[in-house]
């Protein structure tokens, strides 16, 4: 196995290039990457829609979240890579429509996340924002988001190392990422798939875990913080001591 | 300053303010007793909209606050209000908290925002937490924090909803101390309480109230030693004992 990831350890990396496009392992952090940076700001919009007392925002942002929540995101990517050219009358890169799906996908997990971020703030809050003169999106802008934004960090975090095994999708619209680049390698060699599909496994899982450790972290410090933030916040009451029989 | 016509609230089929017809005097102290459930917090929060109500009128400085079209964040922001919990923004330090309103709404320069902020944190005995995050303040400091945020945009009448209720026992002295000093600088003041020293000393008049209805709008004297409805009367020998 060592000596498959010796000799091929750059098409893991970057796929082709520079001699060819960009691709391996590179490819799939840049699409993971985009794809949030992208949902992100959708998923807020979506998020504050959710919440919104107007009928006309609450409406629309809840279908989004219910449809995308409720396909296969193979589907998703099916119906990006065969219905948007159409729509837009001209062929899309492969990089282009994944990140698209993904960005469609994800905006609407993110979008949750965020909703229970702002939602687990106590009413007060709100309530206390509002009391001062502030407007609604005021009292958003500076007191709720960015608590319920800094706490929901874990669950984006969460988030995105699912959405990072979900570029191996790209795979079935030849997106050249880690998979395919995995699938190139295997193809090549011939006869050691399962050592190839284990590096590729392996791989996935030390950038994955990695990420979900980081999440652990940041969660831990987050509640380490609130629970000191927490007004008149005393120690724990010790258990009622029971005598133990002689 | 405020005046209560006829305020009829529901809770779906619940009626918790029943006909509420009372006015609180520029410059007075009002404050509002009586047994757990029998309204008052709710009314207190019908004042600067935090409540709806289905019925009637309140009017603050002669605004219909519940009326459509009125300019709810400019009346808010005339009107301070502070929490049985405190309600301070916990990722903003004391100073922060204090200048959010008059920095956002007020249009105020920083300076001339902190400068006010000062000020108020000296007028509550605070001057030296300024930079420090809520949660390292105890119970009573976090709620003279939230009293001079409640007092920054300088309202001209300032609203309690139980601000000792969620204190331990030693800090609830220090917040009624800047309480009383508000009270004597002739701020308009009303105040939902279960300390009834602080009532019998400070309050111009005091309102018990019942299932919703004021039963009895009377000076501190006259209430504690003579009360007039055998409600009252019942709930403060409760009170004595």
């Amino acid at each position: 196995m060592l000596d498959i990831l010796r000799d091929n350890w750059l098409l893991f990396l970057v796929g082709q290039y520079p001699n060819g496009p960009l691709g391996g392992l590179t490819m799939t952090l840049l699409v993971a990457v985009s794809g949030l940076l992208l949902a992100f700001p959708c998923a807020l919009l979506i998020a504050l829609g959710r919440i919104s007392p107007y009928r006309t925002f609450r409406l629309p942002a809840t279908l989004v979240v219910h449809v995308f929540r409720g396909t296969p995101f193979l589907m998703v990517i099916f119906w990006s890579y065969f219905a948007l050219p159409l729509l837009v009358g001209d062929a899309i890169p492969g990089f282009a429509t994944l990140v698209g799906a993904l960005v469609l996908y994800e905006s609407a997990y993110l979008a949750e996340v965020i909703r229970a971020g702002i939602e687990a703030l106590p009413k007060g809050q709100y309530e206390a924002a509002r009391s001062l003169g502030l407007n609604y999106p005021r009292t958003m802008a500076y007191v709720i988001l960015p608590q319920a934004l800094f706490n929901s960090l874990p669950s984006v975090l969460t988030q995105f190392v699912s959405l990072i095994k979900e570029t191996s999708l790209g795979y079935v619209i030849s997106v050249n990422e880690f998979t395919f680049a995995a699938a190139q390698v295997n193809n090549l060699l011939l006869t050691k798939p399962v050592q190839v599909f284990s590096i590729l496994a392996m791989t996935f899982f030390a950038v994955c875990f990695s990420l979900t450790q980081t999440a652990r972290m940041i969660e831990r410090r987050i509640v380490r913080r609130r629970s000191g933030a927490a007004p008149g916040a005393r120690p724990p009451v010790p258990p009622i001591a029971v005598e133990s029989a002689p | 300053m405020i005046r209560f016509e006829n305020v009829d609230k529901w809770y779906g089929t619940i009626q918790c303010l029943t006909g509420i017809t009372a006015r609180v005097n520029r410059g007075e102290v009002v404050v509002v007793c009586g047994p757990s459930g029998s309204g008052k917090t709710t009314l207190i929060r019908t004042i600067n909209g935090l409540e709806p109500i289905q019925g009637g009128r309140i009017l603050v400085d002669g605004t219909d606050i519940h009326a459509r079209g009125v300019d709810i964040n400019r009346l808010r922001s005339r009107i301070g209000f502070v929490f049985q919990s405190f309600n301070l923004f916990p990722h903003m330090t004391v100073l922060d908290n204090i200048t959010l309103a008059p920095l956002k709404i007020g249009n105020r320069g920083r300076t001339d925002a902190e400068d006010t902020a000062r000020s108020l944190l000296a007028r509550v005995g605070l001057s030296e937490k300024a930079d420090v995050y809520p949660s390292q303040l105890s119970g009573g400091q976090s709620q003279r924090v939230a009293i001079a945020r409640a007092l920054a945009m300088s309202p001209p009448v300032i609203l309690f909803d139980e601000p000792t209720s969620a204190l331990d026992p030693e800090m609830v002295g220090e917040v009624l101390q800047v309480m009383k000093g508000l009270a004597h600088s002739g701020m308009t003041m009303m105040c939902v309480t279960h300390e009834m020293g602080f009532a019998r000393e400070v309050a111009d008049r005091i309102w018990f109230m019942d299932n919703g209805v004021i039963l009895e709008d009377a000076p501190p004297g006259e209430f504690f030693t003579n009360p007039r409805h055998p409600r009252a009367q019942r709930f403060l020998s409760d009170l004595r004992h």
